[in-house]
């Protein structure tokens, strides 16, 4: 067990209680590095494409990267990948926290869960030794209680997994939430960690790190490389950790892309008072890093008299803007119940603003409101529906909870749903920035802005700065964008270290700690492997070319206010580039594709 | 009119969030920062009525100039 895989991955299936210990095929975990690669890879070989998400027969992923828990920055990463019960392909939520380290450090690469479990169960691992418990006790109770209770009953130094009661209720907006506030959020993992019965996954390890690095020596000479730049990285060194990812607030509303009221507008005038510099004034405690990192964007905030996680740049805009809400405490409070329940802090307020806007409209009426109308900025609904959402008992609230392309299909108007693959567009406007609509228009798990998060270069400028109005390149950046991020996503890394990395940092990590020799070339080639093994499962899931489209309001309906009034997405002519860039024919790889990234096994497919 | 300065994050401190300034006392960005001692080198990005802009860039009567030092996100 070199290399940075411990060559282990435990199968457990729930319906009869088995529990195999299989090897990793290790020349398989080199060409697709582990996480969200090697997770997806095995679905695909297994048939899990074409089964219904949320039966016995989907299979839930739990996995690391070999940089998982390794002294390499901020390498807390583990990933839940499956069948998505929201799209319908393939799902790859990654989290931070501590949990993914400690499943590595007890010795594990990666947990494969199969089947149903008779009554609500969850899975105790301590090193070698992994028991599935009875969870009885557990149902119905909130996420950060589940981890107080399971500490308390097999010690504090456990790490928890677990589902609140929205991934109870197949909610197909529930999040997989571990260590409290950190969350594979998106995508619905924890509806399908519902529909297994499986309520927690606690663990302990003896290791308290990784013993098995192929060239320890290289790896603390880059590690040191990388540290340096991190810390010298304005972004990374020093933002932040002072402000978080909220401090993007300001900046995108400033150029006018902060969409509000549901994409109706795109400048939202008071958007100061939900931003990362307020939150800093009035709630921040202190950063909070997830395992061994030094960027710490994470957010400790005082809510009432707790002390709790605070919101990120996308619960502040959704929360915010998008359902015309300037009211800080709210975010803080719809932020910390979805934490709670256990529910996807983007997908929630999205729904919940796109049915503002059919209530605005009149499709939805106030008396399916149940008390609580649907009006855009109201305190008393962001809360009241956060909750419903959790645990739906009205129609309103169970078809809410299904996200927005289901809430507006089902009122007739599809049209008000902003969303890509039936998944809820992160906070950016694809209007006022092109590039970012190609990552949106084409990431494998639905709208995502952190599949290829081209605001980096387009907004931020990173590595340098590119014009957000012109489609020129945007095509061949966001390919790029999209291939290292699958890479770093597989290695167990955080995607915010490449605002200070770059390609040649992470060929080189992954060599020391794995023994490998890649290139930069090869390495991104391992990232357009990645992301065409993934386009293949969706493939065989029964995507369709039309699934690769952005809703109409953004090539259709300019942008009504602020600096980029009058634009918008251009994304019908950077589409047939990025497939041209990619070896793409009608959004499928051609056979010859495949061939070249040794994809033999989808070939015909 | 005026030229409307807003200053983010780090560079709000001691300097305050919105500062309107007398166009016939600056021409360029550069002019802004200089006027607010904020060093070219602390400012990541510079905005003019919502778009990026360089020091050297010209500013007028109207303008809405933003400022942050290098920051991120997700």
């Amino acid at each position: 067990m070199s290399g940075a895989y411990y060559e282990k991955i435990a199968r457990i299936n729930l319906t009869t209680g088995e529990i195999r210990v299989e090897p990793l095929d290790l020349e398989i975990a080199h060409k697709f590095i582990g996480g969200r690669g090697l997770g997806t890879k095995i679905l695909y070989d297994e048939g899990v494409a074409t089964v219904d998400p949320l039966s016995p027969e989907n299979k839930l992923i739990y996995i690391t990267g070999p940089m998982t828990g390794s002294a390499s920055p901020s390498s807390g990463r583990y990933m839940v990948v499956t069948k998505s019960p929201l799209t319908g392909m393939i799902a790859c939520a990654n989290s931070g926290g501590i949990w993914g380290a400690k499943l590595k450090f007890a010795g594990w690469d990666a947990l494969i869960v199969e089947g149903q479990a008779p009554d609500w169960t969850y899975i105790n691992i301590e090193d070698d030794k992994i028991e599935l418990l009875d969870a009885r006790e557990y149902v119905g109770v909130m996420s950060e209680e589940i981890d107080g209770m399971l500490k308390a009953k097999h010690g504090a130094e456990a790490s928890v997994l677990n589902i609140g009661p929205a991934g109870e209720n197949q909610v197909l907006l529930a999040a997989v939430m571990n260590d409290k506030d950190r969350a594979a959020g998106r995508s619905g993992t924890g509806a399908v960690m519902g529909s297994k019965k499986l309520k927690a996954i606690v663990v302990k390890a003896s290791r308290k790190q990784l013993d098995n690095i192929a060239d320890l020596d290289a790896l603390k000479e880059v590690n040191k490389r990388c540290l340096k730049m991190l810390t010298e990285n304005g972004v990374t060194g020093e933002g932040l950790r002072t402000y978080g990812t909220a401090v993007l607030v300001n900046i995108i509303n400033n150029i006018g892309a902060f969409p509000t009221k549901n994409w109706q507008e795109s400048y939202y005038p008071t958007a100061d008072a939900i931003s990362g510099e307020t939150l800093a004034d009035k709630y921040l405690v202190r950063p909070g890093p997830c395992y061994r990192c030094p960027i710490a964007c994470g957010r400790v905030i005082k809510h009432d008299d707790k002390i709790i996680g605070g919101p990120e740049y996308e619960p502040l805009w959704a929360y915010g803007g998008d359902v015309g809400n300037d009211d800080l405490y709210t975010i803080d409070e719809c932020n910390r119940l979805c934490n709670e329940y256990g529910l996807d802090a983007i997908s929630v307020p999205c729904t919940i603003a796109a049915a503002m806007e059919l209530y605005q409209r009149g499709y939805i009426k106030e008396e399916e409101c149940d008390g609580v109308p649907l009006e855009w900025g109201s305190k008393t609904a962001l809360i009241e529906w956060t909750k419903r959402m959790g645990a739906p008992e009205s129609d309103l609230a169970r078809l809410m909870s299904s996200g927005s392309a289901r809430l507006c299909e089902a009122y007739g108007h599809p049209e008000y749903s902003m969303s890509v693959k039936k998944q809820e567009i992160p906070a950016y406007d694809a209007r006022a920035i092109q590039g970012i609509g190609i990552t949106y228009a084409t990431a494998n798990c639905g709208a995502a802005h952190v599949r290829g998060y081209m605001i980096s270069p387009e907004v931020l400028g990173l590595p340098q700065q590119l014009d957000r109005t012109v489609t020129d390149d945007k095509a061949a950046w966001a390919k790029t964008f999209q291939d290292l991020t699958a890479v770093i996503d597989s290695m167990g890394n955080c995607l915010f270290t490449s605002f200070a990395l770059g390609a040649p940092e992470y060929a080189d990590l992954l060599n020391a700690a794995t023994g490998t020799n890649w290139t930069v070339e090869e390495l991104l080639e391992i990232g357009d492997r990645i992301y065409n093994i993934e386009r293949m499962f969706n493939k065989a899931a029964g995507m369709k070319p039309e699934d690769d489209r952005l809703p109409k309001r953004l090539m259709q309906e300019p942008v009504v206010n602020g600096p980029s009034k009058g634009m918008l997405s251009k994304i019908e002519l950077t589409l047939p580039q990025y497939y041209e860039a990619r070896g793409w024919v009608n959004a499928f790889p051609t056979d010859e594709t495949l061939k070249r990234l040794g994809l033999d096994e989808c070939i015909g497919k | 009119m005026m030229i409307e300065v807003r200053l983010f994050a780090t560079l709000r401190d001691a300097r305050g969030k919105v500062l309107m300034l007398e166009p016939d006392t600056v021409s360029t960005a550069g002019d802004i920062l200089s006027a607010l001692d904020i060093p070219q080198e602390a400012v990541a990005i510079l905005l003019i009525n919502g778009f990026h802009s360089r020091v050297e860039d010209s500013v007028k009567n109207g303008d809405i100039v933003a400022l942050f030092p290098p920051v991120g996100g997700g």
